[in-house]
């Protein structure tokens, strides 16, 4: 998040406001969103029905690199049984083709979903840009609450909109709990 | 959990009761999936507060217990390397014994986790909610105890990775058209798989208790697993999205595994293995002892744990309804074996069943039946599918019920194949049993540490079904 505080080199890294219902903070994301807002996020304790369309997330891009990695999966386990058992180490067993087709199903099949499953998960963790163990936001105190019963909207201050008091007037005006500041 | 953005609740709203009996609240068909008044911040403290109290005194003797039986497993291993398999009961003819019969058995047990989080969630099974994380624990230490046993029966067994395709400079290459190949492809793929599963499921929940803990190394130590989890609409969305995805990868393979299993024997021309009804009969089979194992761990940690709010009779009819439906087609799949057998016409197909019936066996096959067959059709009476202690005896009939069906396929078969001249009778020897118990052993310290380290309730997806269910109440 380097380019976030370019704005305001000394400030906060933006600002976050809690809501105590997952349906305030979706009506929240939204009007922040019509508001002109660009960079924000909102943070759940699970996943929001309708947050997502709120912010107007793009599509997420896992099922493409799961795809990818099952068609490679597939094909490279494919193509390693037909490289190991007719190319490199043929062995004729009671006069039959050295092409099994039919026996190939099942390491083909097994490769296909292997390689799918380890490539989604990679892809989830560095599309979320995991690992990452430190962030702004656990700078304060209440976010605990994100991953239990709390629901925040940040407004990052490199957002072009953002202005430490005007902003955080804006939030304020959505009935949160409480809006905090975020050190960078 | 799987909701896709759809707009709020459209197809949550699957209505329990019928509308319009305002005047008294409308009695739910089926019992609720949670019990009591919850909100997604009670219901974080209650199911992590296992976690950071003090150690109860039944999980230390437990463990304790647990812990021994490792040690005699560490114990029979060591000797069985040193000494090499001829400890065991295992000659010719009968070369598979224990140990194939054990590494059946486990990985069958190891069928429930993956089936209940990946089958039930495409299929919204809210019930699957309280229970999914728990039984992907037991699927992956049971699917650790069956991998273990191929690697302790092969004669040099720290040459296993032979059965990996690498390059080598011997230049050999595994024979892909083996059965034995197939199946190193399915277990290995599943152990993966699942972990993957359980993972992926625990982050959100690692979270959590990272930003629980009072104790700062804790903190870090739970921390350091969670990724740095923030659960940011993003994140949210890409794991939703990832989530069912994996599911549906998952439900596929979890019917593979035991199809390969079960080609171990199919393919083989064993009278008695050489069937075409060993895939789906298998796969049953595994989902039924599956759920058995389930039950009859879940029962107890409920009840100690004092869960009784989220494992609720629901969970306990709807998984004894799974164990009747697969146990009457494993029933279906013993009847067939019968029928096939009389109805081939082959002299040895048919010395198969008299040698079930009549051979020296013929306790292990009466008790099969008794155990998988018979007991089972108790489950038929409601009273006795909602009472904890009938429904974890009848579990307990299963899991050695079908112990003695895979007895009773590998030895039996393999005891008197086609010529008589290489007849024998085989026995476990005392080193057979100690390391069979000594998996049971570790899997249950495996099971003892994780329920005090872990969630065994996945807590997100509980906050997420409770705060569904206050919507829910809320509309009606």
């Amino acid at each position: 998040m380097n380019g976030s505080s370019q704005a305001n080199p000394t400030g906060p890294w933006g600002l976050l406001a809690e809501f105590d219902t997952p349906e305030a903070l979706v009506a929240a994301a939204k009007r922040t969103r019509e508001a002109g807002y660009t960079r924000i996020d909102a943070f759940t304790p699970y996943p929001v029905e309708g947050l997502w369309r709120a912010l107007e997330l793009k599509r997420s891009r896992v099922p493409l690199i799961v795809l990818l990695g099952g068609m490679a999966g597939g094909l490279g386990v494919l193509a390693l049984q037909y490289w190991s058992m007719v190319i490199r180490y043929p062995m004729i067993i009671g006069g039959r083709p050295l092409e099994v087709w039919p026996a190939w199903v099942v390491p083909t099949f097994e490769g296909t979903i292997l390689f799918a499953a380890i490539s989604g998960v990679v892809g989830m963790i560095l599309l979320n840009g995991l690992p990452r163990p430190y962030h702004p936001a656990f700078n304060v105190e209440r976010f605990t609450r994100a991953s239990q019963d709390g629901y925040f909207l940040a407004v990052e201050a490199g957002d072009p909109k953002f202005d430490r008091w005007t902003t955080a007037a804006f939030l304020r005006g959505l009935g949160p709990v409480e809006v905090s500041e975020v050190e960078e | 959990m799987a909701t896709t953005d759809t707009p709020e609740s459209a197809g949550h709203m699957a209505p329990e009761a019928p509308r319009g009996h305002m005047d008294r609240p409308p009695e739910p068909a089926v019992p609720p999936v949670v019990t009591g008044q919850w909100t997604p911040g009670t219901v974080t403290d209650k199911i992590t507060s296992v976690i950071f109290q003090p150690t109860p005194r039944w999980w230390l003797l437990g463990a304790a217990i647990s812990f021994l039986a490792v040690m005699m497993f560490l114990y029979a291993v060591t000797y069985l390397f040193a000494k090499g398999v001829g400890i065991w009961g295992v000659n010719i003819p009968v070369g598979w014994g224990f140990a194939i019969v054990n590494f059946v058995w486990w990985i069958g047990i190891g069928h429930a986790g993956t089936l209940i989080s990946a089958i039930l969630l495409l299929f919204r099974q809210e019930w699957r909610t309280s229970i999914n994380r728990f039984a992907e624990a037991m699927t992956l230490f049971a699917v650790a105890c069956a991998g273990m046993f191929p690697i302790l029966h092969l004669g040099r067994p720290w040459l296993f990775y032979w059965l990996l395709p690498y390059p080598n400079q011997m230049t050999l290459w595994p024979q892909f058209n083996s059965p034995l190949i197939w199946d190193v492809f399915a277990v290995t793929t599943y152990m993966t798989v699942s972990l993957l599963f359980w993972y992926v499921g625990l982050i959100p929940d690692l979270a959590t208790l990272r930003d629980r803990s009072k104790n700062v190394w804790i903190a870090r130590a739970f921390g350091i697993f969670a990724l740095g989890w923030r659960g940011a609409a993003r994140h949210w969305q890409n794991y939703e999205t990832l989530y069912l995805l994996l599911a549906g990868l998952a439900t596929p393979l979890v019917l593979s595994v035991h199809t390969v299993v079960s080609f171990d024997f199919a393919i083989g021309i064993v009278p008695g293995w050489h069937t075409t009804v060993f895939p789906p009969y298998f796969v049953a089979g595994a989902i039924y002892s599956g759920f058995a194992m389930v039950l009859t761990l879940i029962l107890p940690l409920r009840r100690w744990f004092g869960m009784h709010a989220f494992i609720t009779d629901r969970h306990l009819q709807a998984m004894a309804k799974v164990m009747l439906a697969t146990g009457l087609i494993v029933a279906y799949g013993y009847v067939f074996e019968i029928f096939i057998g009389w109805y081939s016409g082959n002299p040895f197909e048919m010395y198969v069943l008299e040698n079930r019936l009549t051979g020296p066996y013929n306790f292990q096959y009466a008790m099969l039946w008794v155990c998988n067959i018979f007991v089972p059709q108790l489950l038929w009476i409601k009273k006795l599918r909602t009472s904890p202690v009938w429904l974890w005896a009848i579990a307990m009939f299963v899991n050695v019920g079908m112990w003695l069906e895979r007895y009773v396929i590998v030895v039996v078969s393999l005891s008197r194949d086609f010529l008589p001249s290489s007849w024998d009778v085989f026995s476990g020897t005392v080193w057979d049993w100690a390391i069979f118990i000594g998996t049971i052993g570790f899997f249950c310290a495996c099971l003892f540490l994780f329920v005090r380290i872990l969630p065994m309730i996945a807590v997100f997806e509980m906050r997420h079904l409770v705060h569904e269910k206050q919507h829910e109440a809320e509309a009606a």
